[in-house]
């Protein structure tokens, strides 16, 4: 590692500035990830602040599944964070879609919409699952095993990519075919 | 006033004051907004829908996960209205546990509250004490129920875990310190020139805007309106209890705060109350698997006012539908009224003061063509047809079967 590389890995572990994003989770994560910022917990104090802009994070903090209005939002945040940045799931919803996951409102989990670099299970995560999380994050920044994801500009596709459901504009561009009783019976 | 004099400000999804997604757009005039239009649905998971494919019991801890901060309110709302159908007795130990969570459920939201308000504020000294404090009711509901949220108490029948006499003084204990605690936040509330200055005549709403919009809970209640489900409708054991409904005439975010910290002095109460009057006995009854027909509704006064549950049994493990209305759609329309003729800065504390929670509200979505000029909606056969595409790609499909029912139908 060169001089600079350590001095910028340094730097960068020192105060990871955090952003907080709901991606339509139940408020239980959200909660949590608050009451480790406050006193009994006060992740403050190793330099972790909340920011309100996504232009001032270092880590976004997601919790709950994606639901499909959501989901744009979800990108465009991303997008406007600076480089480098890192994605922490918190919560069972947010790692895999856990109780929601097959409804039809929702994606799944928060990787299948942006990369993620540490997840963090529980239901709600607690804060020191939360803060454990962190710690392993910044550990495997330090050793170089996490390394910011370069990536170019994730095309936002309302239906997902490998969705097996009809797009709605197929069904509503195609009138002719509500005429007359459907051959599929379910 | 022309359009031109009207500047449009887009609050949200992601934005520094609120913790949920939902989108607000401000008219404003100045510095005064003169209208508000909310746009929410961020949160729209599709519970309702897949509460009608999982068995009841499946159903109690997915309703549990509409909200984290009131999940005990919509698990007992929920019961309540299996029970009632199946004509289940539940044991009043049961009973007097699953109100003990309640209430203990009840502080901790209300503590919540007072932090999340502080800090809209700007007053962030007031959220780290208060969630300070907090930590104390997440202490003891870890304790009794095993998980700091999202207890996971309530069982079809009664409740999942006894409560031991260890237990009882620790609540005892910890009950002490709260009240302490909030009393003195009941003083700060009235002498403090910071709070009192800054919530003063924000967000009015008059007690016929009240009556009016149907508003819910302490926003009703810091508007004089009397409205309490625990008191006008009693469900588990409130009836056996001696508490007051806190009323404040003030009408605005100022009399929301009194009214809610007057609501946790009642809780302490009601707390010891259980815990003196808290019976032997079982603590569940054994409930069927599969639930009669028939239709039930349950009401709940949940911390942010009424929690209204809707069940109908078919005769299987299965609901045939649940229906949720929580109590921020009702409080989520006064916000327009309060904020018309507000400053902008202060929207963030006005819509703290009604305790939103769009989890809780985003019970429906609507699904649009944008790039039609018509409004699209999907027609009743292309919903059946997504339905089945839908069915198909999990493995579901019954064409095969429906053929040899109708080439059955046609021999007949």
């Amino acid at each position: 590692m060169r001089v600079v590389d350590r001095i910028v890995t340094w730097a960068r572990l020192k105060s990871p500035w955090i952003l907080h994003f709901n991606s339509g989770a139940c408020n239980a994560c959200d909660i949590e990830v608050i009451a480790a910022l406050t006193p009994r917990y006060d992740v403050e104090r190793f330099g972790v602040v909340l920011k309100g802009s996504p232009r001032h994070a270092d880590v976004l903090v997601c919790s709950g599944p994606v639901t499909r209005q959501i989901k744009d939002r979800l990108v465009r945040i991303y997008e406007q964070m600076p480089q480098p940045k890192f994605v922490v799931a918190v919560g069972t919803c947010a790692s895999s879609g856990g109780v929601f996951d097959g409804l039809y409102n929702v994606m799944g989990g928060i990787d299948s919409v942006i990369p993620v670099h540490a997840y963090i299970p529980g239901c709600p995560a607690s804060p020191k699952a939360i803060i454990d999380g962190v710690v392993k994050l910044l550990t495997a920044l330090e050793s170089g095993q996490a390394v910011p994801v370069e990536r170019p500009r994730i095309d936002y596709n309302p239906m997902g990519e490998n969705e097996n459901l009809i797009a709605p504009e197929q069904l509503l561009r195609s009138p002719q075919k509500e005429e007359g009783p459907s051959s599929d019976v379910l | 006033m022309t359009d031109r004099d009207v500047i449009k400000v887009p609050l949200g999804p992601q934005h520094p004051a609120l913790k949920e997604p939902g989108n607000f757009i401000l008219s404003m005039k100045g510095e005064l907004v003169t209208e508000m239009g909310v746009r929410l649905g961020y949160n729209h998971r599709g519970i309702e829908k897949a509460c009608e494919q999982r068995s009841y019991l499946n159903d109690l801890y997915l309703l549990e996960r509409i909200c984290g901060i009131c999940s005990h309110s919509h698990s007992t709302a929920y019961v309540q209205a299996v029970e009632e159908i199946a004509g289940i007795q539940v044991p009043p130990r049961g009973l007097y546990l699953r109100t003990l969570v309640a209430e203990l459920e009840r502080v901790h939201s209300h503590l919540l509250w007072l932090g999340v308000a502080g800090h809209e504020i700007g007053f962030d000294t007031l959220l780290m004490y208060s969630w300070r404090d907090r930590e104390v009711v997440m202490d003891l509901l870890a304790a009794l129920t095993g998980n700091r949220v999202n207890y996971g108490f309530n069982t079809i029948g009664g409740v999942r875990r006894d409560i031991t006499d260890e237990q009882k003084l620790e609540v005892l204990k910890a009950t002490d310190t709260l009240e302490e605690r909030t009393k003195y936040y009941a003083e700060l509330a009235g002498h403090e020139t910071t709070l009192i200055k800054r919530l003063k005549d924000v967000g009015r709403l008059s007690k016929e805007d009240v009556l009016r919009l149907g508003v819910t809970g302490p926003t009703a209640r810091a508007s004089g309106v009397s409205r309490d489900v625990r008191k006008d409708d009693p469900y588990a054991v409130y009836a056996d209890l001696d508490f007051e409904v806190i009323t404040s005439d003030h009408c605005d975010v100022y009399g929301r705060t009194l009214v809610r910290v007057g609501e946790l002095m009642q809780t302490y109460k009601m707390i010891r109350q259980l815990l003196t009057q808290l019976p032997d006995g079982a603590i569940a009854a054994k409930a069927p698997r599969k639930i009669p027909k028939g239709q039930a509704i349950s009401r709940y006064e949940a911390p942010r006012g009424e929690d209204f549950h809707f069940v109908r049994g078919n005769g299987t493990d299965k609901p045939e539908r649940v229906k949720v209305r929580a109590p921020t759609l009702v409080n989520m329309q006064a916000v327009s009224t309060m904020m018309k003729g507000g400053y902008l800065a202060d929207m963030p504390i006005t819509l703290a003061a009604i305790d939103p929670c769009f989890s809780c509200t985003d019970r429906m979505i609507e699904l649009r063509d944008e790039s039609d000029t018509a409004c699209g909606e999907y027609s009743w056969p292309a919903l059946r047809q997504l339905g089945i595409s839908h069915h198909r790609a999990l493995g579901i499909d019954f064409t095969e079967l429906s053929k040899k029912l109708a080439s059955r139908r046609d021999r007949v």
